[in-house]
């Protein structure tokens, strides 16, 4: 055991950070309703491209795919820098993170060509098609069908909760193609250009009052056969791949956010006052923030812990649904303490910049997204724990 | 940086876990807990030979050498057999002798120690004062070449089986260490029995008693960082203790899951139990890091390592007693009673959460370190 950067660790930060203080833009300025606008969109686009120049993007990424073969610990190096230096947020996250990789495993050789440059350059942005209306927790249940004419799938269905959606050039969509098969068996995995006649979205606003998330309508898309990812109906497999990615990829950078917002309150409590003291003075109050601090530090070593396992072990296990519990319900105790420790002002819109709201709401939707918790839970139960499978 | 233990780590893990299992199982472990001390001579030489004893502390004191990250390895499995004995005691006992400026006192009396010759204890708690190292009430008074001794001190680990006892008291210069022998003139042991009956408590009177003068450890601000260090010392075994004792509710609870029936379909597949064990596991997993970083940093002397220790005390204190309770629950009746398992570890770390400071004497030691310090 020990807990020290290695010399290799140690030189791929100081070089991250020499990088970043000489490229990080200024930030977008954070007026509600502006996450649609295209000029956002390039702000964004312009970000992701200086990343790729820098050498910084897809640095996870095989050597021979243009990447850094860089250790998970360095990649979450680099997630918790980003977010340390209030960089935008990465466009290219899901391509990069999670359809490349795939493409890596289940793609052709055409498809590698064609679409790892462009991902890891950010030319070419991704989003994700997989829950539906009706298949959230259940997503192998998907409904959204493909058939076949000729050289094409002809696609028509909805999906549901696509983050980047409204800035995609691409979407890894999973579709139903054997509806006589068990749902796990007929599910297959598309490649579809966002431009395609028949693909529209709609922004869905949550109760936190932004957009981050859009519904998509697919009318008689028609998808080349060359787009297909992997073979006919195995596509769960590749959707677990990417599952298994996504829940291993959050966890150092949503240390960093709570991080920040942990130190908001420190600093906000001990500047306002009540009945002429401190905020910070209160023992009641000391005790929760302490709390606060301390579930945010434990959940930093369980990331660390997770990290250095999977730089060992390279396949991310079911331990990512235990730090995504972990986080997101920390994050919502959290959000729930600021407001009990600022106290009635903390409901306005005009203070702290509309944080505190905002972290009180938004933090609703991070136990559902990515897998519900309950999900999650069963998830461990059964393939940490080896319990029966009860659903 | 690598969170795992290295492999001799694990080969100690193995060898501490395979000794439990043989010298120390469930029987052997309610035996001892009806006894008046909880104490097996033939264990505890056992324990000693094995060199876990000190195996932290330098190796002119016949000590190992080795980091806390070990000596958390061996408290942990400890923990999960709830091995009773004076295993925590001797350690903080040992680890204040060490730490102390008396090298001629450490010289004589560690090796004791560490070779299972003689137990230990600190007696550190006093009626209407908590784990604050403020003045103790006890007394010592220097005269001539004598140190006499006057009060009292509660809920002192191991006191009946103690060989040596350091004794927190307040001198001339405020706090004063003094090294007693439990069985000397004017000092009374009595047994006061708590809700762990595999780690003894007794309450300790010094009624004029005297040590000679030589017998003072440290003094003063020597005294208390002494002091303060040896209960990290402590606190990391404690922690580590927790963390064995959540694993073996945990690995318990999930196997009755997989052999227990009603409504003739395993309980393990009913999801308000699943997520109870995944709930478990959670909090078993994260007390794990918390206790070996707090092991790490304060082995490396990381600036962080106070805030360290007051994390991991505080997080395993609360996780090891929701543990412990959803254990309970999710056996259902057989979990509630004398003759299951679960309750000497329910018990045990009842007692732990309280040892060096529950959770919310931790929480404000924390909110001192950070919030006071932003």
């Amino acid at each position: 055991m020990d807990l020290n950067l290695t010399a290799d660790e140690k030189a791929f930060r100081d070089d991250l950070r020499a990088w970043l203080k000489e490229n990080v833009p200024e930030p977008w300025p954070a007026t509600l309703g502006t996450e649609q606008t295209p000029e956002y969109a390039q702000y964004l686009r312009d970000w992701q491209r200086k990343l790729f120049e820098g050498g910084w993007a897809g640095v996870s990424w095989p050597k021979a795919y243009g990447g850094r073969d860089a250790t998970p610990i360095q990649q979450s190096i680099l997630l918790a820098e980003l977010i340390r230096t209030h960089a935008p947020e990465q466009l290219g996250v899901i391509g990069e993170g999670l359809v490349g990789p795939t493409i890596m495993v289940a793609g052709t050789d055409e498809q590698k060509a064609r679409f790892l440059p462009r991902i890891l350059s950010g030319e070419d942005v991704w989003c994700q098609g997989f829950s539906e209306p009706n298949a959230g927790s259940d997503v192998a249940a998907l409904g959204t069908k493909a058939v076949r004419d000729g050289d094409d799938w002809v696609v028509n269905g909805q999906k549901i909760w696509t983050s980047f959606a409204q800035f995609s050039d691409w979407c890894l969509l999973l579709v139903r193609t054997d509806f006589e098969a068990p749902k796990h068996k007929g599910i297959t995995t598309l490649l579809v250009d966002m431009k395609s006649p028949g693909v529209s979205l709609r922004p869905l606003r949550q109760m936190s009052g932004d957009s981050g998330f859009n519904e998509l309508f697919f009318t008689d898309v028609r998808v080349p056969v060359a787009n297909q990812l992997g073979e006919t109906n195995n596509g769960w497999r590749v959707a677990i791949t990417i599952l298994m990615n996504e829940r291993a990829n959050l966890g150092s950078s949503m240390f960093v956010f709570i991080d920040q917002a942990v130190k908001g309150l420190i600093e906000q409590a001990r500047t306002l006052t009540k009945n002429g003291k401190p905020l910070s003075e209160d023992p009641v109050n000391r005790q929760k923030i302490a709390q606060a601090i301390a579930e945010l530090e434990v959940y930093r070593l369980n990331v660390d812990r997770a990290l250095s396992g999977l730089t060992k072990n390279q396949t991310p296990g079911p331990e990512g649904s235990m730090l995504k519990i972990y986080w997101s319900e920390m994050y919502q105790r959290i959000a729930q303490t600021a407001m009990e420790v600022l106290g009635d002002v903390s409901q306005l819109a005009g203070f702290d910049n509309g944080n505190c709201i905002y972290r009180y709401l938004r933090s609703r939707g991070s136990t559902i997204e990515g897998g519900t918790s309950e999900i999650q839970r069963l998830i461990i139960a059964e393939r940490v724990l080896g319990l029966p499978k009860s659903y | 940086m690598d969170f795992d233990l290295s492999k001799p780590q694990k080969l100690l893990q193995q060898s501490v876990r395979d000794f439990c299992q043989r010298e120390c199982p469930a029987e052997r472990v309610r035996e001892l807990m009806e006894t008046d001390t909880a104490i097996d001579d033939v264990l505890w030489q056992g324990i000693a030979d094995q060199g876990w004893i000190g195996l932290h502390l330098a190796e002119e004191y016949d000590g190992l050498g080795l980091g806390l990250v070990e000596l958390a390895v061996v408290a942990e499995e400890l923990g999960r057999a709830c091995v009773p004995g004076p295993f925590l005691s001797t350690t903080w006992a040992a680890t204040l002798l060490s730490l102390s400026g008396s090298s001629a006192l450490a010289e004589k009396h560690l090796p004791q120690l560490i070779e299972g010759a003689g137990k230990g204890t600190v007696a550190f708690l006093e009626e209407g004062a908590g784990w604050c190292l403020s003045q103790p009430q006890v007394t010592a008074t220097v005269s001539g070449s004598q140190v006499t001794l006057n009060g009292k001190k509660h809920l002192v680990t191991d006191a009946g089986v103690a060989d040596l006892m350091i004794v927190a008291a307040r001198g001339e210069q405020g706090l004063c260490l003094v090294l007693a022998d439990p069985s000397s003139d004017g000092v009374t042991v009595e047994a006061t029995p708590g809700i762990d009956s595999t780690r003894k408590l007794a309450q300790v009177t010094f009624a004029d008693a005297t040590v000679p003068a030589a017998n003072i450890l440290a003094q003063g601000a020597e005294a208390e960082s002494a002091l303060k260090r040896s209960r990290q010392v402590g606190i990391v075994v404690v922690c580590a203790e927790m963390v064995g004792s959540s694993q073996w509710m945990l690995d318990t609870t999930v196997e009755y899951a997989k052999t227990r029936k009603q409504f003739d379909q395993l309980i393990g597949s009913f999801q308000a139990i699943q997520l109870k064990c995944a709930d478990m596991f959670l909090q078993t997993e994260s007390s794990r890091a918390a206790a070996y970083y707090a092991a790490w940093a304060l082995t490396e002397g990381t600036e962080d390592a106070e805030r360290a220790v007051s994390i991991a005390k505080s997080y395993c204190s609360d996780a090891a007693r929701f543990v412990g309770g959803t254990a309970v629950q999710a056996h259902g009746g057989i979990g509630f009673t004398w003759e299951h398992g679960l309750h000497l570890y329910y018990k045990r770390n009842k007692a732990n959460e309280f040892l060096f400071g529950d959770a919310t004497y931790h929480r404000e030691q924390i909110a001192r370190l950070t919030i006071d310090a932003a």
